[in-house]
């Protein structure tokens, strides 16, 4: 085993605990700094340095390091916080950032931006504090020097301060304690080792401290499965309470300051690291924070949610046995029992696995926070981002995909939308703009707001602007269509280009990632008052509301948000158009004609148009009649990607498995349209019955 | 199965034997590498896919998996394509995909000594020696060893999105 397994580990532990720093110093009040959050800062810096210096990445654990001193005199209230220190500090964690990007990429970190940021925390340390950071003494607290991880001849130095700890490893196996032990060994010298799997004791003698030991062991195992104690105390506390981990003898001199137990043990669990503090108090609620959430890959969450599809599957088909079996079953209650239990128990299974894959909108709104800080800086803008509705739920694919568009969205409010503090007062605004980001269930739905107070939309400015660019727009367009206007390629009112935006490109972007998405944008604006951007999306991918239709003996499944109505088309409202194209009046309104059985080649299909049934379905902003055989039902289908195993198959978005386990295909209205023309042109139209019917049918 | 797994067994003390799982289409016999091979399934509840080649009989659901079924008998030409109780699915997985082949029977696992394994002769059309591994001679019989890899991931089989296209 490599200790290279465990770098996915660190880094993904790493960067979990970069966004907990950033967020702490976005919080941050310059002014009058919760000690609790800076002591966070601070133990988010040393753990990442502790693990950088474990894997040998030795520029972000000097980076870190000279950060973690900074932060260090902070929170003792050496250092006084000025916003400007803590744009400094974001930055050194932005740096930290690519560092860690790079390692991850098994790149070098940049050299450059390394040495700048270095150099600026240590001007920050003399310029602010006065005296350097560099020496091992200046280090921090006592047991945090963390000499080992440092560098080695540092270690040796501090040899003089050390002493000897007990390490308790809870059930761990072979293969990973050896590695530990190889690790305690690089820490300190050993003295003993023994026990077994359950229960295995290392003594060992050194200048480390125990919160630097597990920093190093929690990448390996759970903090649960680890006990370090100093030998002295071991004694005392085995006799009292042999179970509970003991913390280490060197106090954390703010343990000692802080005399109620409470913010310290508080402080232990949200460090995940054994801070001295009062042993029984951190122990059990570490414990309780450790074992509240599992790291799990997603494959292993689609391959359940596969499963409990299958088993949704098979539980249907036995129903439909059961209830084929007729008066036979009847008198058997306990198989009709049986059968209404299994059902309940499997869609109560199938609803609780589908909200395994549903995250919090607040790991997209967390990002905002900075991003508007960002932009707002840079456009010398004064903006309050209030965000709603963190905890609304959306599948994470979703989530991953919607942050782009959204953080789009919000720059371009900040850029366009909110004017400039100034010109705010002179509206009688006040000089901070409100941006709102919001989110919200709507039926099937979630519902995304990003809200401004800010200028709005100029109707005017913007049919001129597109007259400009050649669109065919009129004056008696709607404003929800006219708003819609910047969604269109290359289209931007920005009187500049600026850094942030009005290049112009991305709005079409934004709207053709959010229909990928299956979703729709909504502009509400009015002029002086704001704007407001809505975006609607479906709770999941994974799940879709579909219309089964039948052609031929053929199933297919229409996507119900696309069908509009459904109606029996008389012969007098077909046209033919331009010899092969047809369309269908629907009250004052020509719609094109896709008959699916000519389009998919559906044999035994009805092919008189007035004996089918015409779906009106919109794809794209165009509607469209579909001429179906019958239409069948609205159920929840799975969607299963085509493309896995098999290629696009044009007219068809991808497949789902039916009630009776074959495979039946979702259409795709825009791609049949596609299709159904590139048929047509080929001619192989040319001799389809049901056109020569309506050729026949024109002239009356 | 189980004689597969013993055979592999078997097989892996002698290192440079290759194993083949060998089928019929006809009269003709031809074999796979029995490693790609996951499993060998009934013929049914295919679904149609409009549009496609004639040999892709369209599409099947494997334990919730959507899996595409090629014929090899329609693909190489054969009379008598009919499909009934004894029509089989192999299902392989190459190239990080699972594909289903339609043949009209599995006879058994063999073992290939390397002497065993003939060079494949420049072939016709139908089947071009690109996507031979080569002839297995067996006393009286003749296999011809399939690179299931190569054809399956040929652009003629339309199996696989070409890079050019969308």
């Amino acid at each position: 085993m490599d200790i290279a397994d465990f770098f996915d580990t660190f880094f993904e532990e790493a960067e979990e605990l970069l966004a907990d720093m950033e967020q702490h110093l976005l919080e941050l009040d310059v002014d009058d700094p919760d000690s609790e959050q800076l002591n966070a800062i601070f133990r988010a810096a040393h753990s990442i340095k502790g693990g950088a210096g474990t894997f040998g990445f030795s520029v972000l654990q000097k980076t870190t390091h000279i950060f973690e001193n900074l932060l260090d005199h902070a929170r003792k209230g050496e250092l006084t916080l000025r916003a400007d220190l803590v744009d400094t500090f974001l930055e050194a964690k932005d740096i930290m950032h690519e560092q860690l990007d790079a390692y991850r990429n098994e790149e070098e970190p940049n050299q450059e931006a390394y040495e700048r940021i270095c150099q600026t925390l240590q001007q920050i340390a003399l310029e602010e504090i006065g005296k350097t950071l560099d020496a091992p003494a200046e280090a921090p607290a006592p047991q945090k020097s963390a000499p080992a991880e440092d560098d080695k001849e540092a270690s040796a130095a501090a040899i003089s301060s050390e002493h000897t700890l007990k390490v308790v490893l809870l059930n761990v196996g072979d293969k990973d304690r050896g590695l530990l032990v190889e690790e305690l060994e690089q820490l300190g010298d050993i003295q003993s080792q023994s026990g077994d799997e359950k229960r295995y004791e290392v003594t060992l003698k050194g200048g480390v401290s125990a919160d630097d030991i597990e920093a190093v062991m929690c990448f390996i195992i759970e903090p649960e499965q680890i006990e370090i104690t100093t030998v002295a105390v071991e004694e005392a506390a085995s006799a009292a309470e042999p179970a509970t981990p003991v913390p280490s003898a060197p106090a954390e001199p703010s343990a000692s300051e802080e005399k109620p137990a409470a913010p310290v043990a508080e402080k232990a669990h949200a460090s995940k690291s054994p801070a001295s503090s009062k042993p029984g108090k951190a122990a059990p609620k570490k414990a309780a924070a450790e074992s509240s959430s599992i790291r799990v890959s997603v494959d292993k969450v689609d391959q359940i949610i596969n499963l409990v599809g299958e088993l949704i599957i098979t539980q249907s088909m036995l129903d439909q046995t059961v209830s084929d079996l007729g008066d036979q079953s009847v008198g058997n209650s306990s198989l009709q029992n049986g059968m209404s239990l299994l059902q309940r128990n499997a869609r109560d299974l199938q609803e609780a696995v589908m909200s395994i894959r549903m995250i919090p909108m607040e790991f997209v709104f967390s990002r905002f926070p900075r991003v508007v800080r960002d932009t707002a800086g840079k456009l010398g803008k004064e903006i309050e981002l209030i965000t709603e509705g963190k905890s609304t739920e959306l599948d994470k694919s979703l989530v991953e995909r919607i942050t782009d568009p959204l953080t789009h969205l919000v720059r371009n409010s900040l850029d366009h939308g909110v004017e400039m503090p100034d010109e705010r007062e002179a509206l009688g605004k006040p000089r901070t703009g409100k941006l709102v980001l919001s989110a919200r269930h709507q039926g099937g739905n979630i519902l995304i707001e990003v809200r401004d107070d800010g200028a709005g939309m100029d109707r005017e400015r913007l049919l001129a602007k597109a007259r400009e660019n050649g669109l065919n727009v009129s004056d008696t367009m709607s404003d929800e269509d006219v708003f819609q206007l910047i969604f269109a390629p290359g289209f931007s009112t920005a009187k500049e280009v600026t850094d942030v935006s009005g290049r112009g490109v991305g709005m079409d972007v934004v709207k053709r990632n959010i229909q990928g998405m299956g979703g729709r944008v909504e502009i509400q604006s009015k002029k002086g008052e704001g704007t407001n951007t809505r975006i609607v999306l479906p709770l999941t991918l994974a799940i879709l509301d579909g219309m089964s239709i039948k052609v031929g003996n053929e199933t297919f499944i229409l996507p119900l948000s696309t069908v509009l109505e459904s109606l029996q088309p008389a012969k007098g409202d077909m046209y033919a158009m331009a010899g092969d194209d047809v369309v269908l009046k629907v009250r004052d309104e020509y719609l094109p004609v896709i008959a699916i059985h000519e389009v998919l080649d559906v044999e035994n299909a009805i092919t008189d148009p007035t004996k089918s049934i015409a779906v009106i379905v919109q794809g794209e902003g165009r509607r469209y009649a579909m001429l179906v055989d019958e239409l069948i039902g609205q159920q929840q289908v799975v969607v299963k990607n085509l493309e896995d195993n098999y290629r696009k198959v044009p007219g068809v978005s991808a497949a789902t498995i039916l009630g009776d386990g074959s495979v039946a295909l979702i259409l795709d209205i825009t791609g049949l349209h596609r299709l159904s023309r590139a048929k047509k042109e080929a001619g192989k139209a040319a001799n389809q019955p049901y056109l020569s019917y309506y050729k026949e049918a024109e002239p009356s | 199965m189980s004689q597969a797994t013993n055979e592999a067994v078997l097989a892996a003390a002698e290192a440079e034997n290759r194993e083949f799982l060998v089928f019929s289409l006809g009269d003709e016999e031809y074999a796979i590498d029995i490693l790609k091979v996951q499993e060998i399934r009934g013929y049914e509840n295919v679904t149609r896919i409009a549009n496609a080649p004639d040999f892709i009989k369209g599409v099947t659901n494997l334990r919730g998996v959507i899996v595409p079924i090629v014929d090899l008998r329609i693909k190489f030409h054969l009379d008598n394509v009919e499909y009934g109780g004894q029509t089989v699915v192999i299902v392989v997985n190459v190239a990080d995909r699972i594909v289903g082949i339609v043949v009209d029977g599995v006879s058994d696992v063999m073992t290939l000594t390397p002497d065993q394994i003939k060079p494949a002769p420049e072939f016709g059309v139908t089947l071009s020696s690109d996507f031979l591994s080569g002839l297995g001679s067996l006393d009286d019989r003749m296999l011809v060893l399939v690179d299931i890899d190569k054809l399956l991931t040929s652009e003629e089989m339309a199996l696989v999105d070409s890079t050019s296209n969308r």
